[in-house]
């Protein structure tokens, strides 16, 4: 339809000329802007009396031109003059990308950034840790305000959808404990202790470690995005006007649901495990499941279930005040409730592990070991 | 096919082509549903080239859904839709692709990618379909549509995060402008903004419309827009375009809703506004000699 833009260069009253031809729009300028950038001064003048239509990229392209060779524009059209004109009064620099920082610099301030936003955000955990225990507080005072229906939505969602996926994790966890330990132990001709090492593991710790670790996965991003997504649309600014307290109806209903569930899940799977265990020592070590109850009941101090009951429920809180906090800082876009819902898992995770860890030492101090 | 039929076609083609050289969208036939849920049904509509056409409609009536059907976005269950005279529905072609480098869109909230910045916005349209144009012209392109939507020179650089609505909004407009189309669709385009913000972007259109020579496909609830730039409405209810032209022209006929729409209270308002500045601009006259000097 339109004809493809063309250049050429000619002698005309002791200077050279460009002559411009053909349609000047986007779709046909292919090398031109190439071209004219490879022409050097001096040029007396710009002829655009063969061009047929323009588009302000055209226009644009010849603005740039005349500006750089200091040439006018002669020949135009009044319409087209009319675009060179409007598009040389938008002629301002404008950045395109924000401004470079030197590669040292950024390092250095990336990790003053990473710091501070570590600080406040275990700052912001506390705090928030404190307003859960003053709603927690208030509604012991008021416990007319407790939310059953809440809460027992809740154990179903957190307790009840997980058995499934936890049941088979801590099933195959304790078949793989259970054949590791038991290669290892051959060696000594003791196979026989791979029951106390499937039980007395489960029990202490990898039960209710890796119920957290599931748990922070299934529900503490869940709790992050649902939260991010209400405060996103308003829905908690909404609750908050009309009187009601968000911390009484998200995320203390959410907090209790994960503590009261954890302990339970956290003994579910040290179970399931066991079970595990037991299946492969009957399979692959001959030893009968009876023998394997026996045994375990000699080898399993009561104390490595009261260990294990102690912490899940502190890690249940830890899983859901993170994921609750994540939800309630979000702002702004909808990108941002991906990122809180990422760091909440990463957060409950790291802090269940560090806190596992506390935990260790205490009980190897008191005399549980 | 047989030479003659083609031939036959290619004809038929060429004179629908030429039948409608003064339409940018020629929409026939149209038929829309969601599942059981009928959205258009015999919709016939228009785009004359050169014009600004406000579409108006309850909310549910399918205005969204109509601009995306003939953006390709939506396809539709029947009917026939033309663009510059090319039928576009399930195209993929070459010649459809040419097409569709000839519009731009405005997206209600704006639809800014949120990854780049506002001048990397509008180099996106660019760099995918004229990958031979130069980066440093590109950035400069970039730079003079971002001035010409009428955003400052600061906003460059900024992420759409940064941005209120309204320059959301305009940045979102030199995206739709970066290939200089020759027909623009504005979804809402003043939707959210305040008054003045909402009087600036209408302005801010009519004078890229008259220096653009753009056609505009505009929908709208705003009824200052509709009597401020609009030259034609086009009224969408009862699942097709009930009635098409300008406001006097819509304000005499006797449909329930166009007369509750135009003549309730805000559209009795955007009237008196309307009127108001007429008067102001006879007064203006009156009181300049008629050499025109100040």
């Amino acid at each position: 339809m339109n004809k493809a833009a063309d250049l050429t260069e000619e002698m005309r009253d002791g200077g050279t000329v460009i002559r411009l031809s053909g349609s000047l729009a986007i779709a046909c300028l292919r090398d031109l802007p190439n071209r004219l950038d490879a022409v050097q001064g001096p040029v007396s003048a710009i002829d655009l009396s063969d061009v047929d239509h323009m588009d302000t990229i055209g226009a644009w392209t010849v603005h740039r031109t005349a500006k750089r060779l200091g040439t006018e524009v002669t020949g135009a059209r009044d319409e087209t003059r009319r675009l060179i004109d409007a598009v040389g009064s938008l002629d301002e620099p404008v950045a395109i990308r924000p401004d470079h920082v030197p590669a040292l610099t950024r390092v250095v301030g990336q990790i003053g950034e990473a710091v501070t936003a570590a600080g406040s955000t275990l700052f912001g955990l506390l705090g928030f840790f404190g307003a859960t225990l003053v709603a927690a507080w208030s509604l012991i005072r008021h416990p007319s305000r407790f939310r059953v229906n809440a809460v027992v939505q809740r154990f179903e969602v957190v307790g009840v959808s997980a058995l499934g996926i936890i049941g088979l994790m801590s099933f195959l966890i304790g078949i793989v404990i259970a054949q590791q330990g038991s290669v290892q132990l051959r060696q000594f001709g003791m196979e026989m202790l791979t029951i106390n090492l499937v039980g007395r593991l489960t029990f202490r710790e990898l039960g209710v470690l890796m119920t957290a670790i599931m748990v922070a996965g299934r529900s503490g991003s869940a709790f992050a995005a649902q939260l991010g997504t209400m405060k996103l649309t308003e829905e908690v600014d909404a609750m908050r006007t009309i009187g009601v307290s968000p911390m009484e109806a998200l995320v203390l209903p959410r907090t209790l649901a994960v503590i009261v569930m954890m302990p339970l899940l956290g003994f579910y799977a040290s179970v399931m495990s066991v079970i595990g265990g037991g299946f492969l020592c009957a399979i692959a070590l001959d030893i009968p499941p009876v023998t394997f109850i026996q045994r375990l009941r000699e080898v399993v101090p009561i104390t490595d279930l009261w260990v294990g009951l102690i912490k899940a429920p502190v890690f249940g809180m830890i899983i859901a005040i993170s994921g609750c906090f994540q939800g309630m800082q979000v702002k702004g876009s909808a990108e941002e409730v991906g990122l809180r819902t990422t760091a909440a898992v990463v957060q409950a995770i790291f802090l269940v592990i560090v806190i596992d860890a506390i935990f260790a030492v205490f009980f190897t101090w008191v005399g549980w070991n | 096919m047989a030479p003659e039929e083609e031939a036959a076609a290619e004809e038929a083609r060429i004179e629908h082509a030429v039948e409608n050289q003064d339409i940018a969208v020629s929409v026939r036939g149209l038929r829309n549903s969601f599942g059981d849920q009928l959205v258009h049904e015999g919709l016939d509509l228009d785009v004359r080239k050169g014009e600004i056409l406000g579409v108006v409609g309850g909310s549910g009536t399918g205005k969204s859904v109509l601009m995306r059907a003939i953006i390709g976005l939506q396809t539709p269950d029947e009917g026939e839709i033309h663009v510059f005279g090319e039928s576009m529905i399930g195209r993929l072609d070459d010649e459809a692709l040419a097409i569709r480098k000839r519009w731009g869109v405005l997206f209600q909230g704006g639809a800014l990618f949120s990854t780049l910045t506002v001048a990397e916005n509008v180099e996106v349209p660019i760099r995918e379909y004229y990958p031979n144009i130069g980066a440093q012209l590109r950035d400069e392109i970039a730079a003079y549509k971002i001035r010409m939507t009428g955003l400052p020179t600061e906003a460059g650089p900024k992420y759409p995060a940064e941005l209120s609505g309204g320059m959301k909004k305009r940045a979102g407009l030199a995206r739709a402008l970066a290939l200089d189309p020759d027909l623009l669709f504005l979804d809402e385009p003043t939707a959210g903004l305040d008054p003045i913000g909402a009087a600036a972007f209408d302005e801010q259109t009519r004078k890229l419309q008259e220096t653009l020579g753009l056609t505009v496909f505009l929908i709208t609830h705003d009824l200052d827009t509709l009597y401020s730039i609009c030259d034609r409405v086009a009224v969408l209810a009862d699942k097709k375009v009930i009635a098409v032209g300008t406001i006097n022209e819509l304000l005499a006929l006797d449909h329930p809703w166009i007369q509750e729409y135009f003549n309730g209270p805000r559209g009795r308002a955007a009237t008196a506004a309307v009127t108001r500045e007429k008067a102001r601009e006879q007064d203006r006259a009156a009181q300049t000699p008629p050499d025109g000097r100040r």
